[in-house]
């Protein structure tokens, strides 16, 4: 009897340590999320020469908590004939798999809440469900534009993905390994910033994050939600807490890409150079510089046509990321370029 | 071994539940979203016996691809939900039927299932140890040592299939109007604007 106790009475410590864990991951990224969304639009207002939102709070630093109260005491409306229980279950699966794939993120050497050995096709997973939120949100609003928006929306994710797929088998090639806290140690070399796997993977970097903004229907690839032909897409019929739900869980997935694109081509947590020591600070500045590039995209690019996305997702970036994926791996079975591509057999 | 143990009976339980619900929900895209919770418990049991490669690659094929296309087809289906209930009484003693002979077939198969002589001991000689490697390791150093020839075979098959398909499907229509990217970016105002002067009352 008494073993049994102690056995959950280990089990619960365990609970409760992964519990702490998960808070103390997931409570910094929200408060993070609400001054990023702010930091959008005060980008995106100062390119185009407005003052963006400056009321609430000192310089409207409040404004996205003034945002989240107003979403959250406004009515719930469910368009009639709608399928009620996918209607609400459909903004909760985009919400949720856009915050459980923050688990495999390491901000630090050792500060990751999961250390799978196989977290980048968990992230790649947990990723492809996201498609569905969007999908079934479309579907159960039984509205045309939604549902539009919504087959639109899946079509893009899932071409963008096949490319990001590619680009990411790159990396791994290079480090050996499918964990992200080797990929980031795997790029830890004496050359500082130059070691880091954007220089050998160049090119990778910019379809990354072209295909990034894509995958998260981002600007100049919004196009599920086009105000301009399909209203507001896939989520036209949400409203108060739902809608805030979608909009938490789209932001949270540009976020995580930013974090992606970090620890995949940027070293992670490392520094740039070897005389200050590395930590999350250099995560967190390098998500934060990402993020403003995505911001700025926003705010320079038009829209892209629909049939151009297609094109450009499966005719150019396809071929692209495979010819690429051919280069790497003849690069790191010759060890071409002094072994550069090779991170796994020299070091890391 | 408890909490693995209660995983179990809850992945295999959703599992089981949902199957049940894919068939009995009357919506077919209830159907199929029950599907892919199956799918998805089926990982979680993968995850539960060490084989999270795998259980990844379920997510990722299954549900991440193979059923968003499904989901796709049967929500762009024009379906009469009315008649489909309607017709439910006329096929329920053939379907009963049909799932008692089902059950007996697979009872009788899965009670005389026995495997021969050696072929555990010839499964073991070419798997790494377990421990030595993690999984996805083990089943790299596999596919792409003992079994590559299979492997490459299996990549062929599949690629002949694909172009098939694309064969099948594709059809260029004539008197369809298409866009030239190419010719479209090398467009320029010279060549884009054109000024005319026109007389008054004359067209172009």
């Amino acid at each position: 009897m008494e073993t049994m106790i102690d056995i959950f009475g280990l089990y619960f410590a365990t609970f409760l340590l992964i519990l702490g864990e998960s808070l103390l991951v997931i409570i910094p990224i929200f408060v993070a999320l609400a001054f990023l969304m702010y930091a959008d639009r005060k980008i995106w207002a100062a390119v185009q020469l407005r003052k963006g939102p400056n009321v609430v709070g000192v310089f409207g630093l409040l404004q996205s908590f003034a945002d989240f109260i107003k979403y959250i005491v406004k009515e719930v409306l469910v368009p009639s004939g709608a399928d009620k229980v996918l209607f609400f279950l459909a903004p909760m699966i985009t919400f949720i798999f856009a915050v459980v794939a923050w688990v495999v993120v390491p901000f630090d050497d050792g500060w990751v809440v999961s250390d799978l050995n196989v977290g980048v096709l968990y992230i790649f997973a947990i990723g492809s469900l996201e498609v569905y939120g969007v999908i079934i949100g479309g579907w159960a609003s039984n509205s045309k534009y939604a549902f539009l928006g919504a087959l639109r929306s899946a079509a893009q994710m899932i071409s963008y993905e096949v490319s990001i797929g590619f680009i990411i088998v790159g990396v791994l090639l290079s480090t050996g390994s499918l964990n992200f806290s080797d990929i980031v140690r795997a790029q830890d070399g004496s050359w500082g910033a130059l070691s880091w796997y954007w220089l050998p993977h160049l090119p990778m970097v910019a379809l990354f994050f072209i295909s990034a903004l894509a995958e998260t229907n981002r600007p100049p690839f919004d196009l599920p939600e086009a105000e301009a032909e399909l209203v507001a897409g896939y989520q036209v019929e949400y409203s108060s807490t739902p809608f805030l739900l979608y909009m938490i869980g789209e932001l949270m997935a540009v976020v995580l890409m930013t974090a992606l694109i970090t620890i995949l081509f940027f070293g992670g947590w490392l520094s740039p150079v070897s005389w200050l020591p590395d930590g999350i600070w250099w995560m967190a500045l390098k998500m934060g510089a990402w993020f403003f590039m995505f911001a700025m995209v926003k705010a320079l690019v038009p829209r892209y046509r629909y049939d151009q996305l297609m094109r450009l997702g499966w005719k150019v970036f396809l071929p692209l990321s495979l010819a690429w994926v051919v280069f790497v791996a003849a690069a790191v079975q010759f060890e071409w370029f002094g072994g550069a591509y090779v991170r796994w057999a020299t070091g890391g | 071994m408890v909490i693995a143990a209660l995983a179990f009976y809850l992945f295999a339980g959703v599992a089981v539940a949902s199957a049940l619900m894919v068939t009995l929900s009357r919506n077919p895209v209830h159907s199929v979203l029950w599907l892919i919770l199956t799918f998805f418990s089926a990982a979680g049991l993968f995850v539960i016996m060490g084989a999270e490669f795998v259980a990844m690659l379920l997510v990722i094929v299954y549900v991440g691809a193979v059923m968003v296309l499904f989901l796709f087809v049967v929500m762009m289906m024009d379906v009469d939900f009315a008649e489909l209930k309607s017709g439910m009484t006329k096929y329920i003693r053939i379907g009963t039927l049909l799932g008692i002979v089902l059950l007996v077939e697979l009872v009788t198969a899965i009670g005389i299932w026995a495997f021969p002589e050696g072929a555990l001991d010839m499964r073991q000689a070419v798997t790494p140890a377990p421990g030595d490697v993690e999984n996805t390791v083990a089943i790299g150093q596999l596919l792409y040592t003992k079994y590559v020839y299979l492997f490459q075979t299996a990549g062929l098959i599949l690629l002949v299939a694909m172009i098939g398909a694309i064969v099948l499907t594709m059809r260029h229509r004539k008197d369809v109007k298409r866009q030239n990217i190419i010719e479209q970016i090398y467009r320029d105002a010279d060549t884009a604007i054109e000024l005319k002067d026109l007389e008054s009352g004359q067209g172009l």
